[in-house]
């Protein structure tokens, strides 16, 4: 397999003539490839099988070894295989959570494939490839964050979709009065209220503000950071989240809204799936984006980005390469993000998105609405030790919102830290 | 066999033969040390050596001195994470303890002969034989604010809900009840044992002499359920400094960092999702292992002074 074949292929992996192009031609790649993958849950574990199974029929003189390790477990052992037994192919996540990878020099640098076509196609991710001026991966898929509320709950008590701060917090109002609380929430393991931190602070200072903070360069004593704790502190005394919030995980929060207890949540497009199962149909489940607060910020969304990447100590580089391009075609995105695999948004801009009421909404605010940028989550922006810090302090807050400074000047400890 | 032949055999004696009684049991420990020595002792060593470093785990590592232990007592004095972990430890190794006395009743309580005893034995001791990961979970269910079974018990006497788990107040004993549970049936187990061995003269002369009640159990009974006792003590005294699974398993250290123990802390700094700060996870675990370390000594120390008696 020369460097020339793949990079043809490459070329050709954007169209959809490729696997007949491919096939008819004989040109397979040769050797191995070995796979790592974390997509460990059903639906995500029969699309990663099936793409194996996709481009090992473009490729039949291939052979693919497949290893799917559970997704938590996955997140530590990734450390030893990287450095110690390196597959040719393993998945991660975008921005900031590959920062110590790239820095240790174990993620292969793979600018050279997003040179030219790929750049335009997977335009709305590339920001979150690059660390260095350097593209460190692929993105295979992503999701949209926002409000999913109960159509059925608003209908009853008159509200319609809030698009500014004052309508949101009279609509929470509305629904405290009705007997009701305006949001279910599950902070137990912390990154669930990290999502409310992110949309209050973007709405109320922008993205790059949000990006600033995330890279440690402004002081989280900051008065703009106080803004956003205040206005979070509003929703907190109103009694807009359920009580006892710390016990739940996100989906033992859940059967609040399915009971009508609580009016809605904010969370990522993965909860569509579990709300619908618990029987609410498209008639009484709705989204709609978070709306502005300060007026003078951009819209910026959170839209967490799950990726591929190449160990440096990788041995079939090439074939890896060309399995890359392979997952970001258009057709192959089409195809794994469509409502019966995956169920999320295509990372390719020629895919198409499926059919799906939440998927084109989400669709449409991002590629229209999300002036300001996109943020991948705080989470995957900050460090993993700030991150770890941080939102347990906005679990603390939620808990005992008059301590504000007190969890502020910890943070800021912390930051001071980490950032060295 | 004539004596010459004898002393000439002795001769012939090679060093092996001579003294294959002494060197016999060292060979047959020499395994055991082996792994012992590189899977026990010299990684004490290694994390001794660790904690003066400031190490991610992948990259270069950076002596840094005894900084990692000025931050911990930084934490400390500021009554930060590492400050409510310690004091978490110290509540588990107090209200564990709960445990002994728990099971010397229940065991009192059991051994009789009665029809079925054996059944109520089992029963009693079920708790110990699931794993903590189970026993974390029934707890967890129990406990759960909206739907648990405590909060249902409450209300029937109209006390209000409590969110054990989720409040910083009663995490701490909710988890400590939890691990009461499985330690008390361990802890009966060691005395129905014990109570077998009760030598019955005793008692009768007991009995003879007029002792009733608490009287005969506190200066017939006990004394000779010593070494039971001994033992009660020694593994719950473990078990509440190795805490770890049931704090993982109900709360994950939380809310905000309330429920942790050194144990877990350590877990968290070094290895967890968010950690990998490898050399501060070895300096937390050097406090736990000094803290340990006392507690073993005295017990080493008290057997040993057993012995000699």
């Amino acid at each position: 397999m020369t460097r020339l074949k793949s990079m043809m292929l490459g070329a050709l992996a954007g169209t959809t003539m490729l696997a007949g192009a491919a096939l008819a031609d004989g040109h397979g790649l040769k050797g191995d490839l070995k796979i790592f993958s974390d997509m460990s849950n059903p639906a995500p574990r029969a699309v990663m099988e099936g793409m194996v199974e996709r481009f090992g029929e473009m490729h039949p003189d291939l052979n693919i070894e497949l290893t799917v390790i559970d997704r938590e477990a996955y997140k530590t052992q990734i450390r030893n295989f990287l450095t110690a037994d390196a597959p040719d192919v393993a998945n991660w996540y975008a921005a900031n959570r590959m920062r110590p990878y790239v820095d240790a020099n174990l993620f292969e640098d793979i600018s050279d494939i997003w040179e030219g076509q790929l750049s335009e196609e997977l335009a709305s991710t590339k920001g979150a490839m690059t660390l260095d001026g350097k593209q460190w991966g692929v993105p295979y898929t992503y999701y949209q964050w926002g409000v999913y509320y109960r159509k059925d709950i608003y209908e009853e008590l008159g509200l319609s979709e809030p698009t500014n701060w004052d309508e949101f917090k009279a609509n929470c109002q509305a629904v405290l009065d009705s007997g009701k609380k305006c949001f279910t929430l599950g902070s137990k393991f912390l990154w669930t209220a990290a999502g409310w931190f992110d949309y209050l602070n973007m709405r109320t200072n922008g993205y790059q503000f949000h990006a600033d903070l995330t890279a440690g360069k402004i002081e989280w004593t900051d008065e703009r950071v106080k803004a956003t704790f205040n206005n979070w502190k509003e929703l907190v005394d109103m009694g807009a989240f359920i009580d006892d919030h710390t016990a739940y995980s996100w989906q033992e929060s859940l059967p609040f809204m399915t009971n009508g207890d609580a009016a809605a949540i904010l969370k990522g497009n993965f909860a569509v799936a579990p709300l619908r199962e618990a029987g609410l149909d498209d008639s009484k489940l709705d989204f709609h984006q978070f709306p502005a607060i300060n007026g003078d910020v951009e819209l910026a969304e959170d839209a967490p980005t799950d990726t591929f990447h190449i160990p440096a100590n990788a041995q079939n580089k090439d074939n890896a390469r060309a399995f890359l391009k392979f997952v970001v075609s258009a057709e192959n995105q089409t195809m794994i993000n469509s409502g019966d695999a995956l169920g999320q948004l295509p990372v390719n801009s020629k895919s198409s998105v499926d059919d799906d009421k939440f998927l084109k909404e989400g669709f449409a605010m991002l590629s229209a609405n999300s002036p300001g940028g996109v943020a991948q989550f705080f989470d995957r922006d900050a460090p993993a030790e700030m991150a770890k810090v941080a939102m347990e302090g906005f679990q603390e807050f939620m808990v005992k919102p008059d301590e504000l400074d007190r969890i502020l000047a910890k943070l800021d400890r912390a930051r001071e830290r980490i950032y060295k | 066999m004539t004596d010459a032949a004898l002393s000439a055999a002795r001769a012939e004696r090679g060093y092996w033969q001579r003294n294959q009684q002494t060197l016999a049991p060292w060979l047959f420990l020499a395994p055991g040390i082996l792994f012992f020595v590189f899977y026990v002792i010299y990684p004490v060593f290694q994390s001794f050596n660790l904690s003066l470093y400031e190490w991610d785990g992948l990259g270069a590592k950076e002596y840094v001195g005894m900084r990692n232990y000025e931050d911990l007592y930084w934490e400390f004095k500021d009554g930060d994470a590492f400050y409510t972990a310690l004091k978490n430890n110290v509540l588990w190794l107090f209200l564990y303890l709960l445990a002994i006395p728990a099971g010397l009743f229940i065991a009192l309580f059991l051994n009789q002969t009665v029809t079925g005893i054996r059944l109520y034995k089992s029963l009693f001791f079920f708790p110990f034989v699931i794993s903590q990961v189970v026993v974390g979970l029934v707890f967890t269910w129990f406990y759960d604010p909206a739907f648990g079974g405590l909060n249902l018990l409450l209300g029937w006497f109209g006390m209000g809900p409590i969110n054990v788990l989720g409040d910083e107040k009663y995490v701490t004993y909710g988890v400590i009840a939890a691990g009461l549970w499985p330690q008390t049936a361990y802890c009966m187990i060691l005395y129905l044992t014990g109570l077998n061995g009760v030598n019955p003269e005793q008692i009768e002369a007991g009995r003879l002499d007029g002792a009733k009640g608490w009287r005969m159990l506190w200066h017939v009974v006990l004394p000779q359920l010593k070494p039971a006792t001994f033992i009660a003590f020694v593994v719950t005294i473990i078990g509440a400094l190795r805490s770890f699974d049931l704090i993982s398993v109900m709360t994950g250290g939380g809310p905000y960092g309330s429920s942790r123990v050194l144990a877990y802390y350590m877990f968290e700094v070094a290895l967890s999702e968010y950690g990998f700060r490898m050399g501060y996870g070895a300096a937390i675990a050097v406090v736990l292992f000094l803290i340990m370390l006392c507690f073993i000594a005295y017990f080493l120390w008290s057997m040993y002074r057993e012995e000699k008696r």
